[in-house]
């Protein structure tokens, strides 16, 4: 259990994929400006981010290790992300057509999101486990959920503000984003 | 004989923030003075640099963008950043680490984001945790409290030091959190035995417990003349004391240091009094502030006892004024005629 507490620690905080490992910025940018959104977009990309890590964790070790396969290991992972995917989408599209309207093309567009086949990556480097693989999977998507919402928060101030005009926008969002970057160096140390 | 008709509020105080900057600024001396008395007149400097670079820094940017000079600089906000900047940073640190510290703090965090009652983050504190993330070196170094020097540094030393390097010797230790945060095999009482700074202070060290009382004085002055509401300071004290109190464990060598230590030394009673009370950076709602003042407290003791760094008060600021429009989201208080409050998400009637 300590282990999976470290593990959790370590990908939400600490080696945080957004703001310390810089994967998966595009959604980041991209479906921030609401708060709503960016909840909806959390909940999705924890669903295809752990399952993906689940999925790709099965296909490595059950296929392409015992055939001697891991040169196909990026096409492979790609593959498998973009299945599930497909099933995120097919199950939003039944539970909730409002969000599967508001999420749009960045629904689609998590299959692109550079974390879910870093995670994927990641995974088969450090050598985890099932339950390892599972928990690393789960704990990055909390953490890009966690500052995706506190950052969607953030913008609909920023919105508001009086930012100069060449700042306006993507800009200022992007100097936020860095600020928050300094800010999770904090954590440093903490595992 | 005529009555003057007025209509509500009945103010009869000039409440405006020109006079609320100048009463934080009046506040912040009994600290200074505690810092000047112990550590030399390094923080002086630090702080009339800061405000060089800090005002120069605005001019820069009104002008730029065409806005009335005179009016923003006379509202001495900019001045706060400034010396609370100055106070934090450590004495005698080069005069480029001042200038660094302080376009990063007025400039970025502050002019970007449209100026005073924009910013999302405490402008002071970016500016110091870019330096600290910048130039680790100069940063961490300390003076020694003055009872453990011979003599305090000479404000012609002192000058030349901050320009040049050179003017003082051997004048930096270790800071009463870096001890006991390097110590990894020694019970805290050999520490402490071990240690000239934490065996001549009876709180928290020499010089410190008197500097994080000077600030306390100052902030509890804040909340006398009302300039901010108890919420948020007494949240963060209250969880790093229960922090401090269930981490320490009478003084083994994993224990994280005593609750005077955590109270009264680093740059808790600053943080508390003078940076989460910023009235732009922190929750709005006092029920906000109370959540935001306490995740401050469990995030300095958390990165102070496991994390890198020795102190955390500005990382825990930032990383909370990050997270203050979320809390604010979901602590809008019950209005007036209205028997529950309005969800944030919820739409207003037509």
């Amino acid at each position: 259990m300590a282990d999976f507490a470290i593990i959790l620690i370590s990908t939400i905080l600490v080696n945080n994929f957004v703001l310390v490992q810089f994967l998966g910025l595009c959604p980041f940018m991209g479906v921030s400006n609401k708060l709503e959104t960016a909840i909806g977009m959390g909940g999705a990309t924890t669903f295809v981010l752990t399952l993906a890590s689940i999925c790709s964790y099965l296909v490595n070790s059950y296929l392409l290790q015992p055939f001697g396969l891991e040169y196909l290991r990026t096409i492979a992972f790609i593959l498998v992300i973009a299945v599930v995917v497909q099933f995120a989408k097919m199950f939003i599209e039944k539970t909730s057509p409002l969000l599967y309207r508001v999420l749009g093309i960045f629904l689609p567009l998590i299959t692109t999101n550079c974390a879910v086949l870093g995670v994927a990556l990641q995974n088969t480097n450090k050598a985890h486990n099932f339950f390892e693989s599972t928990v690393y999977g789960f704990g990055a998507a909390l953490g890009f959920s966690l500052v995706l919402v506190l950052f969607a928060a953030m913008r609909e101030r920023l919105a508001v503000a009086d930012v100069p005009l060449a700042f306006q926008g993507p800009a200022i969002a992007m100097i936020t984003a860095g600020l928050m970057s300094l800010a999770f160096m904090g954590f440093g140390g903490l595992v | 004989m005529s009555f003057l008709r007025a209509s509500s509020p009945h103010a009869h105080a000039a409440n405006n923030t020109t006079k609320v900057m100048q009463t934080v600024l009046l506040a912040t001396l009994p600290g200074l003075l505690a810092l000047t008395v112990f550590f030399g007149p390094g923080s002086i400097i630090n702080i009339l640099l800061a405000l060089i670079f800090c005002l120069a820094g605005e001019a820069l940017v009104l002008r730029l963008r065409k806005r009335p000079l005179g009016f923003y600089l006379r509202d001495y906000s900019a001045a706060v950043t400034a010396v609370l900047l100055g106070l934090a940073l450590p004495p005698y640190c080069p005069w480029w680490v001042v200038m660094v510290a302080s376009v990063s703090a007025i400039i970025i965090a502050k002019q970007l984001y449209g100026g005073m009652g924009y910013n999302p983050f405490n402008p002071a504190m970016v500016g110091y945790v870019v330096v600290l993330i910048s130039f680790p070196l100069q940063m961490s170094q300390w003076p020694s409290p003055a009872s453990l020097l011979e003599s305090l540094p000479s404000i012609s030393a002192s000058i030349s030091q901050v320009f040049t390097g050179q003017g003082l010797d051997a004048y930096t230790s270790a800071t009463a959190l870096d001890i006991v945060k390097q110590n990894n095999s020694q019970l805290i009482s050999q520490v402490y035995a071990d240690s000239d700074l934490l065996r001549s202070g009876s709180l928290a060290g020499a010089g410190w417990e008197w500097v994080n009382l000077g600030f306390l004085m100052g902030g509890l002055y804040l909340l006398y003349k009302k300039v901010f509401t108890w919420h948020a300071p007494v949240a963060m004290l209250a969880s790093l004391s229960l922090f401090a109190l269930l981490g320490y464990d009478s003084g083994s060598s994993q224990s994280g240091g005593s609750l005077s230590l955590h109270l009264f030394s680093g740059a808790t009673m600053l943080g508390a009094f003078f940076i989460i009370t910023d009235p732009v950076s922190s929750a709005v709602s006092n029920k906000g502030r109370l959540i935001f003042g306490a995740a401050v407290g469990a995030l300095v003791y958390l990165i102070r006892v496991l994390g890198n760094y020795p102190d955390a008060v500005a990382f825990a600021v930032l990383l909370m004024n990050f997270a203050a429009p979320f809390i604010d989201y979901y602590t809008v208080p019950r209005s007036y005629g209205h028997a529950k409050p309005r969800k944030a998400t919820e739409k207003q009637e037509p």
